[in-house]
């Protein structure tokens, strides 16, 4: 079990780690999500041991190792860029950590050939990762974080920098080649989709805090603030601050929606609603669904699906429709709101209460 | 009436290059010329190419132990040089390149600086300092006094071919078990190996062809080839046939070393620091 205890990172004026407290335990799958400059890669170098924590303890296994060097932490790790040893062919680039740990000529190639052939890399053993593709190479890069056997494998947008194609291939095999090992992973990304896809367990940080973390679905369904909704939304979540009178949103233009049952007994005062962007929609959804008057700005169509961006009294709205719709900018639409799926956050940015979405 | 005229001048587009290259040549050939001839011959007139061709200069120096051991000093305390520079220098070049602290820019900097200053101004101290402490006229004296500049050098070039590899890589070896010095030996030096070879080219050179603290450092066991030819001229009269065949073996080094570094010189002007 790897233990993050208030751990926290100050470089210089900058706070890149905030008060961190999290625990990871072996056989699981955790991501970190959140966009650039979030502290993805400050908390995993934390983890790692390549950098010192400004205060806070790590601890393996019950034990504090804040401190020790990480040469003697037994933790393998997979950047973003594709990094390989350039002189050594591809098969002495995965045998590296084997080759300092001291095992024998037959366990080296043992285990070389059989991280190789997990990776679909046996053909290119004897080329050097500049002769590769950028997937080869990257598979390389996984392959010596396998062989190593470690207890902690971090993994930082490993995929960020593959095409499309290869990113959905590794991104499939990933799971399984991790269900084979007990270690506990770490896998950071920027994208919602990828979490949800790995599944696991979800840490989403902001500004070097993490809000919130628990298993995928359950921090994609019921965000426990405004900022955690916010990270794990992709197209942007749709907001709209307004006022709760009795048992009714009051919304600019004269407009209201039902509030929830549950919000029933909730004091009175300004809120903010989030809904994905499935869940608005040129058509009414549900007898109770809330229909708002808005301005189109932009449709993008992507083949089968499109994202209409909207305008609702300044506030930006994507409606993410599937078919293609053909409005021009500047048409005025009806659009509805699905009430079954509003999340509700309190002026200070807490959930009130959430009922998120049962699909992606 | 224009086409034509426009299609001579493109005939004559070989002309230049050929002329520069004839200048370039010229010292290089006139100084072959001369060491087969005999000094009567240069003295005597003048004559583009040999009238009587003889090898005697060359014998003169390949079998005489005073030009001999010139060349065998030289060598010498330019490899003793170049070795220690680099050795130094990628240590010192992998912290500026690696790691922030305290002053590194002016540091850094101030190395740079010390290639600013004449070597004649050294040369009373390091002459004074060698004679006290008994490296007077040793190869180590000549070699030690050209680290002076060309530490800073080293220092300088390789940085930049040390800052080209990613950090990343530096991390993914200590994760992987490697302790520094394993992985410096091991990893890093295969990646700089063009950066450490127009390095040790650049020390070479320096240190070949620099006479004055050469000169001065050394007297009579540790004579530079450079020194040893001056001297002669002094003493024996005019033996330019001897002289010029001493400036052709002068001259083959270099070019040697410079056969091996040709293709890791181009990366390093890539590469902006040479």
């Amino acid at each position: 079990m790897l233990e993050l205890e208030n751990v926290s990172k100050v470089v210089g004026a900058e706070t890149h780690i905030r008060d961190v407290t999290l625990s990871l335990r072996h056989g699981t799958l955790n991501v970190l999500l959140g966009p650039t400059l979030s502290g993805k890669t400050s908390l995993m170098r934390l983890m790692a041991g390549l950098d010192q924590p400004t205060s806070g303890r790590v601890l393996f296994d019950g034990a504090d190792v804040t401190g020790l060097p990480v040469q003697k932490r037994n933790i393998a790790m997979v950047y973003q860029q594709f990094i390989n040893y350039p002189a050594m062919t591809v098969y002495e680039n995965i045998a590296s950590p084997l080759r300092v740990a001291g095992s024998d000529r037959a366990t080296i190639d043992r285990e070389v050939r059989r991280a190789a052939d997990l990776l679909r890399l046996t053909p290119y053993l004897d080329r050097t990762p500049l002769e590769l593709s950028g997937g080869q190479q990257q598979r390389t890069a996984i392959a010596r974080a396998i062989v190593k056997n470690a207890g902690l494998v971090l993994l930082d947008e490993p995929l960020a920098n593959l095409d499309y194609k290869l990113r959905e291939e590794l991104r499939e095999e990933l799971p399984r080649i991790f269900a084979e090992s007990g270690a506990i992973y770490v896998y950071a990304t920027t994208e919602p989709h990828e979490a949800l896809l790995l599944g696991g367990n979800t840490a989403t940080l902001c500004e070097g805090r993490v809000t919130q973390f628990g298993p995928t679905i359950d921090v994609f369904r019921n965000p426990v603030d405004l900022t955690t909704a916010r990270t794990f939304a992709d197209p942007p979540l749709n907001t709209i601050e307004l006022k709760k009178q009795g048992a009714d949103f009051l919304l600019e233009g004269g407009t209201s929606l039902p509030a929830p049952d549950d919000l029933a007994g909730a004091p009175d005062g300004p809120y903010t609603i989030g809904f994905q962007p499935h869940h608005l929609s040129l058509e009414r959804q549900a007898p109770d669904s809330a229909p708002v008057r808005a301005r189109v700005t932009v449709t993008e169509i992507t083949g089968s699906e499109s994202f209409v961006h909207l305008d609702f009294a300044g506030a930006r709205w994507v409606m993410l429709s599937l078919g293609i719709l053909h409005l021009e900018p500047d048409d005025e639409v009806e659009a509805f709101i699905d009430t079954r799926h509003l999340m509700v956050f309190d002026a200070g940015g807490a959930a009130v209460t959430s009922q998120a979405p049962m699909a992606v | 009436m224009k086409r034509p005229r426009r299609r001579v001048l493109q005939g004559l587009g070989w002309l230049v290059p050929t002329l520069y290259i004839i200048f370039l040549m010229l010292p290089i050939y006139w100084l072959v010329n001369m060491s087969f001839k005999t000094t009567n011959e240069i003295l005597g007139g003048f004559s583009l190419w040999p009238q009587n061709f003889t090898l005697a200069s060359y014998h003169e120096i390949l079998t005489n132990p005073v030009w001999y051991n010139g060349y065998i000093s030289s060598i010498s305390y330019v490899l003793i040089n170049t070795v220690i520079s680099v050795a130094a220098a990628l240590p010192a070049a992998y912290a500026f390149s690696r790691y922030r602290f305290l002053g590194d820019k002016h540091l850094f900097f101030w190395l740079l600086t010390n290639r600013m200053a004449p070597p004649a101004v050294f040369a009373l101290p390091f002459y004074q300092l060698y004679s006290a402490i008994g490296l007077f006229d040793t190869p180590w004296a000549v070699a030690l006094a050209h680290c002076l500049f060309n530490i800073p050098l080293a220092v300088w070039i390789l940085e930049g071919f040390m800052s080209g590899v990613p950090k990343e890589i530096d991390e993914t070896a200590y994760i992987d078990g490697y302790s520094w010095p394993r992985f410096f030996v091991k990893i890093f030096m295969p990646l700089i190996a063009s950066g450490i070879g127009v390095t040790a080219f650049f020390c070479f050179m320096f240190s070949w062809v620099e006479l004055l603290l050469a000169k001065t450092l050394t007297s009579v066991a540790a004579k530079p080839i450079a020194a040893v030819m001056t001297r002669t001229a002094s003493t024996s009269g005019y033996e330019l046939g001897l002289l010029a065949a001493a400036g052709v073996l002068t001259i083959i080094p270099g070019a040697i070393v410079i056969y091996f570094v040709r293709n890791y010189i181009a990366k390093g002007f890539a590469l902006g620091r040479v």
